[in-house]
């Protein structure tokens, strides 16, 4: 292929540009209340179609609908957590035709949101923009029947209105991300923080969580934002990264081709990894916003929003540096993991009783990924304690750590339910004298030097003992055998 | 009989519920197929509930403030299991699975629905003629229109098929029509009654009023249906005092203003003079009357029918065909929609969702919408400054009587007038009502308009029963 420099139409720039993509997200996440956002309706996943439903989330003619409070409070929440203003706030009607709104119009915010001019920190300490983070309904879900549940070859569509009326919160961020692994981080942390204020259940599977990306490029050091496209259909993580880089490719590319980028949005196809074009600018539609005029403009008290803060839990970015004080040497992955997980304060207080940090966030780690279930922070750190001094094999800690889990109570008993007893160090001793005197061949090998045979006579002990015995205990006593 | 007479007698056990009710269906049965003031009539409902009252009354028990009292209901009032069709195709089968808020509190007041009158489709029209299902007629000469959009209920109480009615007002449509069919009309201030189960037209311009032949069972309506309702987040939240109880409290020393904006150009002669008549009562019934000036209300109209049918364009995009009602098919959605709302939507009704949706379109909205709004705003102010001087203001409710069916229906401009004196109280919130005041030259009826403040009802009242009782 031929270098040859040409310069890239409307850039200006050469086609040996190195190139930066830009990303901005816009994300939804469903908040964890009991009753739906302007109605009584239950706010539950699933259930059988069309059962949580009444004449306001169906949009019946002459209904209304009146806020919920408790929506308020967790998008005051997710506002401080963010960093953002909270500010008195407008609902407005954003006006579409589409089978799954009720109304064919969707209670929103529009030019004045309730929160605004925030920020997320990256765990690399990057900052990234929230421009708003505002409040609005749901929408039902169409199920398009034939066709293979493509909307062009349906035969017919059904409507399930039981998601209706469900409060989101938009948060919208600034294009501050600059790869598909920084939108990723993005999205990991402020579904964190959004378990972790207790706002949303954060599940992308569910739909509880939904990010829409913009994706531009640019060549890198210009300062100006590339034409861009908005990405729907991202639903895990591992997608949100695949679409990004596939889209800012697919941009070089037109760019370095020669073509421009025309302003779209694009589906996800999951399948083929691919974005695909939906409609373009031109056929946005024009939502005809205008200020709800069944709902009184929003405007909390400044009593009330200092209380949620006051009330407002720690969150992942201080819990993490909390944690890494107590745990120097974890890795921050870990660290993050177990941050994640919910299991912190588990770890903080098992350290703070006395359990070895590396020992503590092992088990954090790697042994408690389907969580903690009954595992008190005492018992963890006796846990810990007993390994320590040799009294459990990693094995048997593993196993004992299971029961913990299930059916809580001490370590102590636990092993002594699974039949570990730590051996006497004379019971070793005598174990391992018997050993040598059957295997004379290998003992001398071994005394001669060859370390292999170590491994032979801990797994002869292992065997008899079922293992119950300290593998280290035995290697210490062979030694003190070889004299 | 009137309202009040009638629950006084069944409360006491002189009168049945039940021969109270026969009496008014024998009545809608004799006169409706002239005036058609009723899309549906609830006669075997209506018994079975007189029977319940009557069966509570005989029981020792209260069945409230309007025991036995048979009521008509604007069609775009939701009843529960009864038809309810904004007289639109659109509606047509549809039965609301609840009931509105005022429905409710009339009913555990004790009164009877009869049927569901007539009315300019979504309420949209000054005359009754936009309904889907034909005009009703004005029961004071079937030649003429009873008003509109709650042309039904006037006529209805006109006819004497019920004692009061409710309909909705969102620019007159209770006042109006009231005025030409000689009966008593009443716009809360908004927030008053619950929109609960009013089907929408202009969200910030709705609101639920009765009508009555006397100021009396107006105000005992009123009384029943006001109210907080935490279903409608834009009722004023504390309970306000009873209007009947201050009802006899006369006017003397109350500032009387004369809306000179609503009531020189374009009134006709013989309503102009009906209203000097009721000035010269108010003022001999000890009132201090005087000239007044709100120079924004002449732009009230224009504003009006920007406003209104901006928000008419959203509440109305609902009716698509997926849920309920008409649907016409289509080869797709968007088809089905269009296809749906082409069949289904009268011409007043699609000529309003076009207005309103271009004067909220990107580009347009600030100079009409936008600009609409700061009309609003701009009448509101005047209003507030002219009520540091009076306590009521006075216009005539409609600039002419009652005019001919067919007369205005090719000229949209020349209806959309007869709101000319109505709609400014509907942009500020405030209360007003419609007082029978004599009959113009053609011996049709004539209405005087009296404007209160927000919550000025009980005043209001206390004018409308001067004004009653000087006839």
């Amino acid at each position: 292929m031929s270098a040859k420099v040409q310069s890239i139409p409307g850039l200006g720039a050469p086609a040996d540009t190195e190139w930066e993509t830009v990303v901005g997200l816009e994300v939804h996440a469903e908040l964890a209340t009991e009753t739906k956002l302007f109605s009584a309706s239950p706010n539950r996943f699933g259930g059988e179609p069309n059962t949580h439903i009444d004449p306001v989330s169906l949009g019946l003619p002459g209904s209304l609908p009146v806020l919920n409070e408790k929506a308020v409070e967790l998008a005051i929440r997710v506002g401080l957590a963010l960093n953002c203003r909270i500010q008195p706030s407008v609902f407005a009607r954003k006006n579409y035709f589409y089978p799954d709104m009720p109304k064919d119009f969707q209670i929103s915010q529009y030019d004045q949101p309730i929160n605004v001019d925030g920020w997320l920190e990256l765990p690399s300490g990057k900052r990234i923009g929230i421009e708003r983070a505002h409040l609005e309904e749901d929408t039902g879900k169409t199920i398009h029947i034939g066709g293979g549940g493509r909307i062009h070859e349906a035969g017919y569509s059904l409507v399930d209105y039981n998601r209706a009326g469900v409060p989101l919160i938009e948060i919208v961020g600034h294009p501050e991300l600059r790869s598909a692994t920084e939108a990723r981080q993005y999205v990991a942390e402020l579904r964190s923080i959004l378990v972790a204020v207790k706002a949303s259940d954060g599940k992308m599977e569910e739909g509880s969580l939904r990010v829409d990306c913009n994706v531009s490029v640019r060549p890198v050091g210009s300062d100006r934002l590339g034409t861009r496209c908005e990405i729907k259909n991202v639903n895990s993580l591992r997608s949100l990264g695949r679409a990004i880089e596939y889209e800012s490719r697919r941009q070089i590319e037109l760019l370095t081709g020669g073509q421009a980028i025309e302003q779209q949005t694009r589906h996800w196809n999951e399948d083929d990894g691919r974005t695909h074009a939906l409609r373009s600018k031109e056929e946005d539609y024009d939502y005809r916003y205008f200020p709800e005029p069944d709902l009184l403009p929003l405007d909390p008290s400044l009593e009330w929003v200092e209380q949620i803060r006051q009330d407002l839990p720690s969150l992942p970015r201080d819990r993490r540096l909390r944690l890494a004080e107590v745990a120097p040497s974890t890795d921050a992955d870990h660290i993050a993991l177990a941050v994640e997980r919910s299991m912190d304060e588990l770890a903080l207080s098992a350290i703070d009783r006395g359990g070895v940090p590396e020992r503590v966030m092992t088990h954090i780690v790697h042994n408690l990924a389907d969580g903690s279930g009954k595992l008190a922070a005492e018992a963890l750190a006796e846990l810990v304690e007993m390994e320590e001094a040799g009294e459990l094999t990693a094995t048997q800690a593993k196993k004992v750590l299971a029961l913990l889990v299930e059916s809580g109570g001490s370590p102590q008993e636990a092993a002594q339910e699974l039949g570990f007893e730590a051996m006497e160090t004379g019971e070793l001793e005598s174990m391992v004298d018997g050993l040598i005197a059957q295997h004379p061949d290998e003992w001398s090998r071994f005394c001669e030097g060859d370390n292999k045979l170590t491994g032979f006579f801990v797994g002869q002990v292992m065997k008899a003992t079922q293992g119950r015995a300290d593998g280290k205990a035995v290697t210490q006593v062979l030694q003190s055998r070889k004299g | 009989m009137t309202a009040v007479e009638i629950a006084s007698a069944v409360r006491s056990g002189q009168k049945s519920a039940r021969s109270a009710v026969e009496e008014y269906l024998e009545a809608i049965v004799q006169g409706d197929a002239d005036i058609h003031a009723f899309n549906l009539v609830t006669a075997e409902q209506a018994r079975i509930r007189a029977d319940e009252i009557d069966a509570q009354v005989a029981a020792g028990n209260d069945p409230g403030p309007l025991a036995g009292v048979p009521v008509a209901l604007k069609d775009n009032l939701c009843t529960r299991g009864v038809a309810t069709t904004c007289s639109s195709r659109i509606l047509e089968g549809w039965e609301p699975p609840y009931s509105a808020t005022v429905v409710e509190r009339l009913s555990e007041a004790g009164a009877v629905m009869v049927g569901k009158t007539n009315m300019d489709e979504f309420a949209m029209g000054s005359s009754t003629e936009n309904s889907a299902f034909g005009p009703t007629r004005n029961p004071c000469d079937p030649s003429r229109v009873p008003g509109g959009s709650s042309g039904g209920s006037a006529a209805a109480v006109a006819s004497g098929f019920a004692p009061f009615a409710l309909g909705s007002d969102t620019g007159g449509s209770i006042r109006q029509p009231a005025a030409l069919c000689g009966v008593v009309g009443v716009k809360p201030t908004y927030g008053l009654v619950s929109r609960y189960g009013l089907v929408a037209f202009a969200s910030s311009l709705d609101q639920i009023g009765p009508f009555a032949s006397t100021v009396t069972d107006a105000a005992a309506v009123l009384d029943v249906i006001s109210g907080p309702d935490p279903q409608d987040s834009t009722s004023i939240g504390e309970t306000q005092p009873s209007v009947s109880e201050s009802l006899a409290e006369g006017v003397d020393g109350l500032r009387v203003g004369v809306l000179g904006e609503l009531s020189g150009n374009g009134i006709a002669p013989d309503v102009a003079a009906r209203l000097r008549a009721a000035v010269d009562a108010l003022e001999s019934a000890g009132a201090r009357v005087a000239q007044a000036s709100v120079p924004s209300a002449v732009y009230g109209l224009s504003a009006y029918y920007l406003i209104a049918p901006a928000e008419a364009s959203s509440n109305l995009a609902r009716y698509d065909g997926v849920r309920y009602g008409l649907r016409v098919d289509g080869a797709s959605t968007p088809d089905m929609n269009t296809a749906t709302r082409s069949a289904g939507f009268g011409d007043e009704v699609k000529r309003r969702i076009m207005i309103g949706t271009y004067a909220l379109s990107a580009g347009y909205y600030d100079a009409y919408y936008g600009k609409a709004q700061k009309v609003r705003t701009l009448i509101i102010n005047d209003f507030a400054s002219v009520w540091e001087q009076f306590d009521l203001l006075v216009s005539p409710t409609s600039p002419t009587t009652a005019f001919s069916v067919g007369e205005r229906t090719a000229d949209p401009m020349a209806m959309y007038m007869s709101d000319v004196c109505t709609v400014p109280v509907n942009l500020t919130g405030q209360a007003a009502m419609s007082v029978p005041y004599g009959v113009g030259d053609d011996g049709l009826p004539v209405g005087v308009q009296i404007l209160a403040p927000a919550l000025g009802e009980p005043v209001m009242f206390r004018a409308a029963a001067v004004l009653e009782a000087s006839r």
